[in-house]
C-alpha cells in the first residue's frame, strides 16, 4: 500500500470510530479503564522526566548566558517560555507517544492475529468503535492535564537545579517566571491545543497500525515500530502547522 | 438453513473459491471438510462476511446477508456463535467475563441474570469453578469449551467451528466433537464445522462438504462417505492404511 492508501483507509477507519457505541454504559466503562490506563499510569514517567528535563533546561540555559546585559531572571523567563511552549507538549509528547503507542499497537495487533477482532465482529460488535472510540475520546480529553502537570514539573525542576546549584536564588527565578505574564496567557491555549492535537493523533495512528496487522507476532512488532514512527512524524508536522496557524 | 449460491472469491489474480454452491441444513452438524490450502476457512469467512465474495449470494434463512450493509449484516451476526481455530477468549477478561461479553453488549439482562446465563453455558461445557481464571490460566481444552460457551451463551441459530479440534489430544477432540453434536441437537442450530479430523467426519457428519480446489466437489454424509468411490475424497479420507483397511471392511461386509 502507498501513503494515500495509507491516508485514505485511516480516515475511513475515523468514520467508523465516530459513531454511536453499540452499548453506552460498557462505553463508559471502558472509557475510565483507559483514562486510567493511559493517562495515570502515564504520570509518573512524565513527573519524572519533565524534572530532569526542566533541570537541565535551566542549568544549559545560565552556562551559555555570559552577557552582562542580560539580567539574571532571564534564566526563569526562558525556563518558563521553553517548557510551556515546546518541552512539555511536544518533547514530553514524543516520549509518550513511543510508550503508549507501541502499547495501544500491539495490544490491537495482538487482537487481530489471535483472532479476537473477528469474534467482536462475529458477535456483531463495532470493532473499531468498541476498540478505538474509548481510548482517543479518554486520552484528547485528559492528556492536557497531564500536560499542565509536566509544565508544573518541568519549572520546579528548573527552580531545584538552580538553586540547588547556586546559579541564582528563589526570588530571582520567580520573577523570571512572572515576566511578561501576557506571553503565558497566549502560551498555555497553544500548548494545551496542541497537546489534544497530539493525543488524538498519537491514540488514532497507533489503533490504525495495530488494527490493520496481518500476519503473526512479527507482524505486530513491526506494527508497533511504524506506529511510533509515523506518529512522530505526524506530531512534528502538526506541531509545525498548528504553531504557524495559533502564534504567527 | 443457511445456503451458498454460486459464491465465487479471489484475492488479487488468484481465485480461491469457483462458484460454490451449497445448503447448510437446521438441526444438523454440516462439516466442511478438504485439504489444507483448498478454500474451507475462506468459504467460512465468506459465509460470515469477513471477506467480501465477489459473486453469489449468501443466505441466511432467506436473508440475502451477502446484499446487506454493515449495520444490517450486525443484526444477522448477533444470531451468530463462533468458535475459532485459536478460541480466540479476550485475553484480558476472566472466563466469565468472556461468556458474559455478549450478553453485556447486546441484552438488557440485569449483572445477577448475566451471571446466572455464564454459569448455566459454563456448566453446560463442563466449565465449573474456573470463572476467575484469565484464558491464559486455563489449558488448549478448556479454552475451546470456554469459546463454546461464549458461542452459545446469546441462543445463536446459527454456530460456526473452525477446526474445532485442532491442538487437541483425541480423548477431548471426541468430547468436543460430541459436546458441539449435542448443543447444535439440543438448541436445534444451524452448525457448520471445518475440519481435518476424519474422527469427526466419520462421527458428528450429518452433512458433509468436501471442497477441492475450491470448488463443492462433493456432498453427502458420513455412512456416503464410508462408500464413495469419488477419486479425490478417497484419498483425502482414506489417505492412512488404517482407513483404506477400514473402508474395505465396511465395503465387503
Amino acid at each position: 500500500m502507498n501513503i494515500f492508501e495509507h491516508i485514505g483507509r485511516y480516515f475511513l477507519m475515523l468514520g467508523g470510530v465516530f459513531s454511536i457505541p453499540d452499548n453506552r454504559k460498557v462505553f463508559w466503562e471502558r472509557f475510565f479503564d483507559e483514562a486510567y490506563l493511559i493517562i495515570i499510569k502515564s504520570i509518573p514517567l512524565v513527573l519524572f522526566l519533565s524534572f530532569f528535563m526542566g533541570g537541565v533546561v535551566t542549568i544549559q540555559t545560565a552556562s551559555n548566558m555570559d552577557s552582562p546585559f542580560l539580567p539574571e531572571y532571564t534564566i526563569g523567563f526562558i525556563t518558563r517560555q521553553s517548557t510551556i511552549l515546546e518541552f512539555s507538549p511536544t518533547i514530553i509528547t514524543l516520549i509518550i507517544a513511543g510508550k503508549v503507542g507501541s502499547n495501544i499497537a500491539s495490544e490491537i495487533g495482538t487482537m487481530r492475529v489471535t483472532e479476537q477482532i473477528d469474534a467482536l465482529d462475529i458477535m456483531g460488535v463495532n470493532s473499531i468503535n468498541y476498540l478505538m472510540l474509548p481510548k482517543i475520546l479518554a486520552t484528547t480529553l485528559f492528556y492536557p492535564f497531564v500536560i499542565v502537570i509536566s509544565m508544573v514539573m518541568g519549572i520546579f525542576g528548573g527552580w531545584f537545579a538552580g538553586v540547588a546549584s547556586g546559579l541564582y536564588s528563589t526570588e530571582t527565578y520567580v520573577l523570571g517566571l512572572q515576566f511578561d505574564w501576557d506571553m503565558v496567557e497566549i502560551g498555555i491555549p497553544y500548548a494545551l491545543t496542541k497537546s489534544m492535537v497530539f493525543a488524538f493523533l498519537f491514540t488514532s495512528i497507533a489503533s490504525y497500525f495495530g488494527y490493520y496487522t496481518k500476519g503473526g507476532a512479527l507482524e505486530v512488532g513491526k506494527a508497533s515500530t511504524s506506529a511510533v514512527v509515523t506518529t512522530a512524524i505526524a506530531i512534528l508536522l502538526a506541531n509545525y502547522m498548528l504553531t504557524q496557524l495559533i502564534l504567527i | 438453513m443457511i445456503e451458498v449460491k454460486n459464491i465465487s472469491k479471489s484475492f488479487g489474480d488468484t481465485q480461491i473459491l469457483f462458484d460454490v454452491s451449497a445448503k447448510f441444513e437446521q438441526g444438523k452438524v454440516n462439516l466442511i471438510i478438504g485439504a489444507s490450502g483448498q478454500g474451507k476457512s475462506v468459504l467460512t469467512k465468506c459465509i460470515v462476511g469477513l471477506h467480501e465474495i465477489d459473486e453469489g449470494h449468501v443466505m441466511y434463512d432467506n436473508r440475502d446477508f451477502s446484499s446487506f450493509n454493515n449495520v444490517e449484516r450486525r443484526e444477522v451476526r448477533k444470531e451468530i456463535g463462533m468458535l475459532f481455530q485459536g478460541s480466540a477468549l479476550f485475553d484480558s477478561l476472566t472466563v466469565l467475563e468472556n461468556v458474559m461479553f455478549p450478553l453485556k453488549m447486546f441484552t438488557k439482562m440485569t449483572k445477577e441474570e448475566q451471571v446466572e446465563r455464564a454459569n448455566f453455558c459454563l456448566k453446560r461445557v463442563d466449565i465449573i469453578g474456573k470463572n476467575d481464571l484469565l484464558p491464559a490460566e486455563t489449558s488448549g481444552g478448556m479454552q475451546k469449551r470456554i469459546a463454546i460457551a461464549r458461542a452459545i451463551a446469546m441462543n445463536p441459530r446459527y454456530l460456526f467451528c473452525d477446526e474445532p479440534n485442532s491442538g487437541l489430544d483425541p480423548k477431548t477432540s471426541i468430547m468436543i466433537d460430541q459436546l458441539i453434536k449435542e448443543i447444535t441437537y439440543e438448541y436445534n442450530m444451524t452448525t457448520i464445522v471445518i475440519t481435518h479430523d476424519m474422527n469427526s467426519v466419520l462421527e458428528i457428519g450429518d452433512n458433509i462438504i468436501f471442497i477441492h480446489k475450491g470448488e463443492n466437489h462433493w456432498q453427502g454424509d458420513n455412512t456416503q462417505i464410508m462408500r464413495t468411490d469419488n477419486k479425490e475424497v478417497v484419498e483425502f479420507v482414506y489417505a492412512s492404511g488404517f482407513m483404506r483397511n477400514l473402508r474395505e471392511k465396511i465395503i465387503n461386509s
